[in-house]
């Protein structure tokens, strides 16, 4: 009598279901980590990428857009920058560059332009329906990014027709917006890298501002990226975190990538022009309201931020850290009176840039692993399905999971516990039959 | 993190207990708060609270309270409670200052005495009718804190920020809020 797995087989190849052990979904930085983990453990797998490597890179991107992280801090297991310019920052085309030779140098089992339809849990893992061909596999790695689709706030659907509205995931250049005011909505990484260079273009920039955290881009003569590491703040461990949950919808941090290593701060941006005003809370008759505790909102961030400093600074003394004396930013010049609303009739106002966050796309996901908000369940990356795992999401496993080097441990980990979990199955397999 | 030597009459333990219960149970958290309002005589009107909805079924306070409102002198009326301007400035010192006992209570902060002075300034030129550019309600609000704490200076500028960050009557003052009033 065949064993149930021939038969399996057999019908698998009738309907060119192909078999591996493991999937990684998308071929980014993140997946091609965890591929490369399963190649040292010998696990055969493949990565499954709807479009080409690092495809958000390629096409989810504005233009100017430089990596947060400085060049050596760019590396992924077994590979790490070998450029001329350890302190520059990748501009998008060189992290393509970057992660393609990496998938090349890892020889990451790719196929491209193969969109994932659907996830679906079977007796023995899961079966993935592509574009091109379907997949059984024990076990899956979720690498498809944290930034598929624009937040936007329902707000939006209040804001006049006249006024165009762009978000962060579709916006490229200054030039493709109207001539006119624009008003950038969020002041993360993105919003304050938007609202400078439209700003710059000649445009009149309102930059609505809630919650957010502020850096330097340099602290005592270094990157405050390369504090970030030294002190180990980036290595915190999830289960060390006060607030998880918290950690993991911060908004990401004021810092640009640029030749000169500025700090774009809000102080930064008032100094260029830029018009500050509270988070943007209610369109109501065509007028759009701000909040006033943006006060309080930059109040938070500074004492935030200092606390940070404090935190490297204590390291330093601890550790006997050489360089720079301690030092503090002056205190976000708050106006006495921000605006409170503006007409989006006037004219004054002609587009509108939603820089207001990502979100992951899960569509494609049919097992009950999804939160109400949309988000992801999972301990550590440890899907909470058997054999379903995730990378690349903010403070995955620390708090450097969502930047590149922050792939490494996490791949490790995730892969070791993914491999611990295919050898327990296999152990479990003739006690089960018994 | 609760330190069991600080005590500023909060139970924290109590707080952080509840918002984990209700985690799994969202029609719990829906609070529906309630006044009425019976006008007297002239700009005299007197408030009373008592019940409220919340955790899921009627609540109630242990009696029922009363506010009387009216205008001072000035406004030819006769001054028999605080204008209702005044009031709101009762609820924001009120919600900020219960906030800094919490979230002290939370932080291991004891607190030694919590002073507040709230000044708003209107320009009653609204409210008047003189001048349509002139809005009728607050162009701004100042709060001022004294606070005598066992916690650096640094720590009492985090939990003042940390008291407006959770403030119900801060966020209500400072963001718009959808009213809507009807004739019965």
């Amino acid at each position: 009598m065949p064993s149930a797995y021939s038969v399996y087989s057999a019908y698998s190849v009738a309907n060119r279901i192909e078999r591996v052990t493991a999937v990684v979904v998308g071929a980014g930085h993140a997946g091609l980590a965890a591929s490369r983990c399963l190649t040292e453990r010998s696990i055969d797998h493949v990565v499954l990428e709807r479009g080409e490597i690092a495809n958000s890179w390629r096409n989810e991107r504005w233009d100017s857009l430089r990596l947060l992280t400085p060049n050596w801090q760019s590396r992924l297991p077994g590979f790490r920058y070998d450029g001329s310019d350890p302190d520059g920052y990748m501009t998008t085309s060189e992290v393509i560059d970057f992660v393609s030779r990496y998938a090349a140098a890892a020889a990451a089992p790719v196929r491209t332009h193969t969109t994932v339809d659907s996830v679906r849990q079977t007796d023995d893992g899961y079966h993935v329906a592509t574009n091109s061909g379907e997949w059984r596999c024990r076990a899956l790695i979720v690498a498809s990014g944290a930034c598929n689709v624009a937040t936007v706030p329902a707000l939006r659907d209040a804001i006049p027709a006249a006024v165009e509205c762009v978000t962060a995931l579709d916006y490229r250049k200054p030039s493709q917006l109207p001539d006119g005011g624009v008003l950038v909505v969020g002041a993360s990484a993105t919003g304050v890298q938007l609202a400078d260079e439209i700003q710059r273009s000649g445009r009149r920039v309102t930059l609505s501002v809630g919650e957010h955290v502020r850096l330097p881009r340099t602290y005592r003569g270094r990157d405050v990226l390369w504090w970030m590491d030294a002190s180990g703040v980036w290595n915190q461990r999830y289960d060390e975190v006060d607030d998880l949950a918290r950690a993991r919808s911060l908004p990401s941090p004021q810092l640009v990538g640029t030749p000169e290593r500025i700090t774009l701060d809000l102080n930064a941006l008032a100094a260029s022009g830029v018009e500050i005003v509270g988070r943007l809370a209610a369109v109501r008759d065509g007028r759009a309201l701000f909040s006033g505790g943006l006060r309080n909102q930059c109040a938070l961030a500074d004492l935030k931020m200092n606390r940070l400093l404090d935190t490297f600074d204590e390291w330093a003394r601890q550790s006997g850290a050489d360089g720079a004396p301690p030092e503090r930013q002056p205190p976000t010049n708050v106006p006495d009176s921000s605006r409170l609303s503006i007409d989006l009739g006037s004219g004054e106002i002609r587009s509108v840039v939603w820089a207001t966050g990502f979100r992951p796309d899960y569509r494609w996901l049919h097992v009950p692993v999804v939160d109400a908000k949309g988000r992801l369940r999972h301990d550590g990356g440890v899907v909470d399905a058997p054999g379903l795992y995730a990378i690349g999401l903010p403070v995955l496993r620390r708090r450097k999971s969502s930047f590149i080097h922050g792939a490494e441990d996490d791949a490790r980990d995730i892969v070791g516990h993914l491999a611990g979990y295919l050898g327990a199955r296999v152990d479990e397999k003739p006690g089960r039959s018994s | 993190m609760a330190v069991s030597n600080v005590n500023n009459g909060v139970n924290v333990q109590a707080l952080l207990d509840a918002r984990e219960a209700l985690k799994g149970a969202p029609a719990a958290t829906k609070f529906n708060w309630r006044a009425s309002c019976q006008w007297k005589n002239g700009t005299y009107s007197q408030t009373t609270i008592q019940k409220f909805h919340g955790l899921g079924q009627e609540q109630s306070h242990k009696k029922t309270f009363s506010f009387d409102a009216d205008h001072p002198e000035i406004f030819a009326a006769e001054d028999r409670g605080v204008t209702p301007v005044e009031f709101l400035l009762v609820g924001l010192a009120s919600c900020l200052t219960a906030g800094i006992a919490a979230v002290a209570q939370n932080r291991g902060i004891q607190l030694r005495s919590v002073e507040a002075d709230v000044e708003g300034s209107m320009d009653i030129q609204g409210i008047l009718g003189m001048d349509s550019d002139v809005r009728n309600g607050y162009d701004g609000i100042k709060v001022t804190f004294k606070i005598d704490a066992d916690a650096s200076k640094k720590d009492i500028e985090a939990l003042v920020a940390q008291s407006q960050k959770r403030s119900a009557v801060y966020d209500a003052i400072t963001n718009p809020t959808n009213v809507s009033v009807e004739i019965l």
